[in-house]
């Protein structure tokens, strides 16, 4: 590796990816190339930095400057000020979540708030190595882990490790690695299998993309320590097919970790022998259930089977199998190098451990963030997140995607564990949070999630297939102004049906957005049905479009852009707003300049006479 | 695509597999990939079964579960929108009603000059720079109905020249 004075790591991750960050690449090594600096300073495409909704990113080295939404010319500008001269480009360094920082304060990451609360286990080397480059990941501690297990420890002595560091399973439920584990080990079965869980499809999740984008040699040791746990010889990554991106990366992990022998035949010189396949879903939620899961590793339709028997015992192809989610995995390396004891310094006695959420929504600083459990929603949505984009109240956080449920903003001195949010009924899921605002309707909310477990029912088990479809259509007539009192109830008593008797978990958990509004907003339904009225003004059949007479200059701005010629009325002149022929989209109040028009719930009456 | 290609890749398939049973995912995205209309024909379904000595209806429960695959044309520009919440809240909606209006079409269906179908896909893990489409193997995010129009015309462009 040749020596070199200055290394730019700019973030290759999917968000960023999406913002440019290839022809802002190209236009550093462009750059370079003309001062004949190409030699000395390396240019490293690494996995996601975090911060989303600033990319591109970049952070120059030995410096530590983090730059942020660049641009080719940005880029150049950054070669020829900050690499060649040393001076710092204000203009484009990271803004962190409050003030913007001047060249003073070195943007050094313990210093943005934005990094400095994190603690990153699971994602200690997204976006600081090349995630193609092994050798970059050995030189932080990469595959010592799984050294040590194989010459130092015996399969029970990792499972310990596992056990008494108290991880749990990151996925959504849960429920302590160590048991699948032990479970699996004591089988008796000549094959056993370790699967990885990457059918990462919560909406608002994407820890698990950014780990397999950004560190995939992370997943392969671990599941090769697991895999030497319970005694498997063979493991399968199952990742979902909207992520070509990961598929390639690990593919490729895969392959030199074959060419270092960290996979294979005697891995290291001992006995041990293991080997990773990976499988393409090709778009079914219901997949990352584990049992469905197999069935699609298998070849089949992925409808869910009835547990038990659990995997643990007869999974994939009746053998004892272990599913363990990708964050999960991302954990266990660092616990086998550096102790059970070092885990647990984070987190609380029964959530140990850090976790990666992510935030997105109506908060300023979207992306992921990995914290300690424990820490309370407040510290992670106004000290991490940032707050509210443009200062408005947050209202709630939905959290667990179509299977969890809303916080309301009175409970955001909760702590973040499993248990806690369990109680307010609400899951930790795999991780995802929706921030709201006063212009998010639950109602509506619940409804969208709804939408999404109907698409997404596999049709194997009737609560499921016809209950979700019922709750739809009952969330539809609330909202749409032909709801009565009593559909309420019958909403409220079908959820908890479908919660009861559904065969897997989508079904089971499918309920929780609906149960968890009524629990906390149940007035918004009530003010849809008896009042209608729709309180975030958000649901189109309770609103209307009303100009002021007395801030309406008759400009005719408002006129000219309404694409279904609603608005009456001559130059100068107040106009009027037909309501019949209004659509609600909501295009006049953006023209408008004088800040005349606004939306008034419950509806008016059509006053225009044509 | 006839017997002959398809006997191929399954060898291909055969040699890296290590498992017997779990061929026909893969092999049926292999064999949608070769077609520019991204579907696979009833027909090649059939002798994709005779192929793997499974009955038809065993592909065809396969083929029609899974919502990337599709048993009739479509666009040579899969447009895939994300409906999840994250992208719904901050404005996503409006790209759906944009979409649907710009090529006139509703989910599900193709352009009548079969560049373009129109899909919804579930979350694409990129909430961070939300709303996000997905046009074949391309990412689009931070998207405004006036980027997603360019985007559209740009692709539109490509195919006129």
């Amino acid at each position: 590796m040749a020596l070199t004075t200055n290394s730019i790591l700019i973030c290759a991750g999917g968000g960023c990816i999406s913002a440019g960050e290839e022809s802002v690449k190209q236009a550093f090594e462009r750059k370079l190339k003309e001062y004949g600096l190409d030699s000395v300073v390396s240019v490293v495409e690494t996995g996601c930095m975090g911060a989303c909704s600033l990319g591109p990113l970049a952070v120059v080295y030995p410096d530590g400057v983090y730059y942020q939404k660049l641009t080719p010319k940005a880029a150049e500008k950054i070669v020829e000020e900050h690499i060649l001269k040393g001076r710092i480009v204000p203009q484009y360094l990271f803004e962190g979540s409050k003030d913007k920082l001047t060249v003073e304060e070195k943007a050094a990451p313990s210093e943005i708030p934005f990094f400095a609360r994190q603690v990153k286990i699971a994602l200690r080397n997204v976006g600081v190595v090349d995630p193609l480059n092994i050798e970059e990941y050995i030189a932080r501690d990469g595959y010592f882990a799984l050294n040590k297990a194989l010459t130092k420890m015996t399969p029970e002595d990792v499972i310990k490790e596992i056990k008494d560091s108290g991880l749990r399973g990151r996925g959504g439920a849960g429920f302590p690695t160590a048991i699948k584990w032990d479970i699996a080990r004591k089988q008796k079965s000549d094959v056993k299998y370790m699967i990885c869980n990457a059918d990462e499809g919560d909406p608002g999740a994407f820890m698990d993309r950014s780990v397999l984008e950004g560190d995939p040699h992370s997943i392969v040791e671990a599941m090769t320590i697991a895999g030497y746990a319970i005694g498997a010889q063979k493991g399968f990554v199952y990742v979902r097919a909207e992520y070509p991106l990961a598929i390639e990366r690990l593919g490729k992990a895969i392959e030199t970790a074959h060419e270092y022998g960290f996979l294979g035949e005697n891995i290291m010189g001992s006995n041990f022998s293991f080997d990773i396949e990976i499988r393409i879903g090709a778009g079914a939620f219901v997949c990352g259930e584990e049992t469905a899961l197999m069935q699609s590793v298998e070849g089949k339709r992925g409808q869910p089977k009835v547990k038990p028997p659990f995997p643990a015992e007869k999974g994939l192809w009746g053998k004892p199998s272990v599913i363990n989610n990708v964050e999960t995995l991302a954990m266990v390396a660092p616990i086998i190098l550096r102790g059970a004891s070092w885990f647990r310094q984070y987190g609380t006695e029964k959530s140990p451990g850090t976790k990666v959420f992510a935030l997105a929504g109506k908060i300023k600083n979207t992306g992921l963030v990995e914290v300690p459990m424990g820490i309370t929603l407040r510290e992670l949505l106004y000290e991490i997140g940032g707050g509210h984009p443009q200062g408005k109240q947050i209202k709630a956080v939905q959290t667990g995607g179509p299977s969890g449920g809303v916080i309301p903003a009175e409970y955001f001195d909760t702590p973040v564990d499993y248990e806690s949010l369990a109680k307010l009924g609400a899951i930790m899921g795999s991780g995802g949070m929706i921030v709201l605002d006063e212009d998010d309707c639950m109602v509506d909310v619940a409804k969208f999630f709804l939408g999404f477990t109907v698409e997404e029912s596999c049709g194997k088990c009737t609560p499921c297939r016809e209950g979700t479809k019922v709750m739809h259509d009952l969330l539809e007539k609330i909202t749409s102004g032909e709801g009565a009192m009593e559909d309420i109830d019958k909403l409220e008593q079908l959820a908890q049906i479908v919660r009861d008797s559904s065969l897997c978990g989508l079904g089971q958990t499918a309920p929780n957005p609906v149960l968890s509004t009524l629990k906390y907003y149940r007035h918004e339904y009530e003010a849809h049905v008896k009042d209608s009225m729709c309180l975030s003004k958000k649901c189109k059949a309770f609103i209307s479009y009303v100009i002021a007479p007395d801030k309406c200059t008759g400009c005719t701005a408002c006129a000219r852009v309404c694409p279904s010629s609603a608005i009456y009325g001559e130059v100068r002149k107040v106009h009027e707003i037909d309501q019949d022929a209004c659509i609600r989209c909501g295009s006049c109040i953006e023209v408008c300049r004088f800040g005349a028009i606004s939306k008034v719930t419950p509806a008016v009456e059509n006053v225009v006479s044509k | 695509m006839d017997r002959l290609e398809i006997k191929k890749i399954v060898e291909e398939l055969r040699e890296e597999q290590l498992v017997e049973g779990d061929i026909l995912i893969y092999l049926l995205h292999r064999v949608q990939d070769h077609y520019q209309s991204h579907y696979i024909p009833p027909e090649i379904g059939e002798m994709v079964a005779e192929e793997l000595n499974v009955s038809p209806s065993k592909v065809y429960e396969v083929l029609t579960f899974y919502s990337m695959f599709a048993t009739k044309p479509r666009g040579k520009y899969i447009i895939r929108v994300c409906t999840s919440l994250p992208c719904h809240v901050p404005g996503g909606r409006e790209i759906v009603e944009f979409l649907k209006k710009k090529l006139d079409v509703d989910f599900g269906d193709t352009t009548k000059d079969g560049l373009f179908t129109l899909e919804e896909t579930s979350c694409l893990g990129l909430c961070g720079v939300s709303p996000v489409i997905m046009i074949n193997d391309d990412y689009y995010g931070d998207l405004t109905v006036e980027k997603v129009e360019s985007i559209i015309e740009n692709l539109k462009g490509g195919e006129a020249r």
